[in-house]
């Protein structure tokens, strides 16, 4: 079985690493002036072929998210990530709450009832996050 | 710069069966190339023919620009490692010797690395290998040589998954850092998908498909689920392939999906899996000689790139 660190066969492999790429910048992991991994690495971690990683940062170059410095490497652009989470949030309502209320609508949970339970799940995730911080 | 292999009408026969029937492909420099297809598709014979080993019937065959057979000048860019590689009787540091001075880009150091990669000891003579191990010498082989063109034919029996894996990091790694043209042909498509730029997959002597790899993936998607939310589904979607049980239907359908076709499949209650690599080189050579779908299979790819 092939083994590309999590990327899979249902779609193309340079926009999965785009993806993969653009998801660490919004969380944090690759910070703004951080130097992003070069094709060679990125080929050799997900075991993929240069010529696809390549193609993958290309995009994120394209979309200004990274930046080339000649010589040096590819780095993580200023504003990054504020426009990522931008993005994400723009998405936010067709993503997750629109399937959320048809779902809420077919099992005839009605919007209070909905709100309350969006309210207790939001509850837990705290005080999870809570205790996640005092260990 | 010219194509690395330019091949144009290739044929030959033996006796009344084709083994390569008007092959025509060309592969650019610089690339992985993936030589894909069932046992007998004419992938042997095709590389023999491009290593100067056999001759064409009819039809052109071009490497470097050239006409491989008996030419030097080009024999000389190119190494074939094949499936049951015949060696002298030798011991496996004196194999490798031999190859040094047949490849002008022989590296001892890639090939010292190598043989303890794979474990296998410099004084055991040839004919005392395993399969796997003699499989091994030919990887070792064929890396080191650091062949312009380097061709590998199904290049591991006898090789366990994990001594497979370590062939492909390290063919990897060793073409990034010295990137050249190679030409694999394997019929573990799932192993080695994630490696290849481009893939021609092979059916009857014939090529069915020839295309960057990362335009098939996900070309196509196998939606399940209710017969009637199946065909909402699909419908003014071209079909590969259809299957019912009772009021449950599965059913392949050409087309990238959209962010939008998620959602509409959870609310339909619809499972989606868009088909690997590997399913839809199978599916490309699963079809009957004369319908092979190449052409619905380029759109689909065209669609892909166009979006």
């Amino acid at each position: 079985m092939r083994e590309m660190a999590g990327l899979d066969e249902g779609a193309p492999l340079f926009a999965q690493l785009a993806g993969r790429l653009a998801e660490e910048i919004a969380d944090g992991g690759l910070a703004e002036g951080d130097r992003v991994p070069s094709t060679n690495e990125l080929a050799a971690y997900y075991r993929i072929n240069p010529a696809t990683a390549a193609k993958g940062i290309n995009v994120l170059i394209d979309d200004g998210l990274l930046e080339k410095r000649r010589g040096i490497g590819m780095f993580v652009a200023a504003g990054a990530r504020r426009r990522l989470l931008e993005e994400r949030r723009q998405q936010f309502t067709e993503r997750y709450v629109e399937p959320l209320v048809a779902e809420a609508a077919r099992l005839g949970i009605d919007t209070d009832e909905l709100v309350g339970l969006i309210r207790a799940a939001s509850h837990a995730e705290a005080s999870y996050t809570q205790e996640g911080i005092t260990l | 710069m010219t194509p690395a292999i330019s091949v144009a009408g290739l044929t030959r026969g033996y006796r009344g069966h084709l083994a390569l029937d008007r092959v025509t492909f060309d592969v650019e420099r610089g690339s992985i190339t993936g030589l894909l297809g069932r046992n007998g598709a004419g992938k042997t014979t095709l590389l023999r023919i491009l290593a100067g080993q056999e001759f064409p019937s009819a039809g052109q065959v071009r490497v470097f620009g050239a006409s491989p057979a008996e030419n030097d000048q080009v024999l000389r860019r190119m190494v074939l490692i094949r499936e049951d590689q015949v060696y002298p009787d030798f011991k496996v540091r004196h194999a490798l010797a031999a190859a040094s001075w047949c490849y002008p880009g022989w590296s001892s150091e890639l090939a010292s690395s190598l043989l303890a990669d794979f474990g296998l000891p410099p004084d055991r003579p040839v004919k005392k290998l395993s399969r796997g191990m003699r499989s091994a010498l030919g990887i070792v082989t064929g890396l080191a040589a650091r062949a312009e063109l380097t061709l590998f034919d199904e290049p591991y029996a006898g090789l366990d998954a994990v001594a497979r894996q370590t062939f492909y990091d390290r063919l990897l790694a060793d073409y990034a850092e010295h990137p050249r043209t190679i030409l694999l042909s394997t019929h573990l498509i799932d192993e080695a998908a994630g490696l290849l730029e481009r893939v021609i997959v092979m059916d009857r002597g014939r090529v069915v498909l020839a295309a960057a790899a990362d335009d098939l993936r996900g070309i196509a998607t196998t939606v399940s689920g209710p017969v009637l939310a199946v065909d909402d589904f699909t419908a003014g979607h071209e079909v590969w392939e259809r299957r019912q049980i009772a009021s449950q239907a599965s059913v392949v359908m050409v087309g990238p999906l959209g962010e939008g076709d998620w959602a509409r499949a959870r609310s339909l209650r619809l499972d989606l899996e868009p088909l690997t690599l590997q399913q839809l080189v199978v599916h490309a050579a699963a079809q009957p000689a004369e319908t092979t779908n190449a052409g619905s299979f380029a759109a689909a790819a065209m669609e892909r790139t166009s979006a």
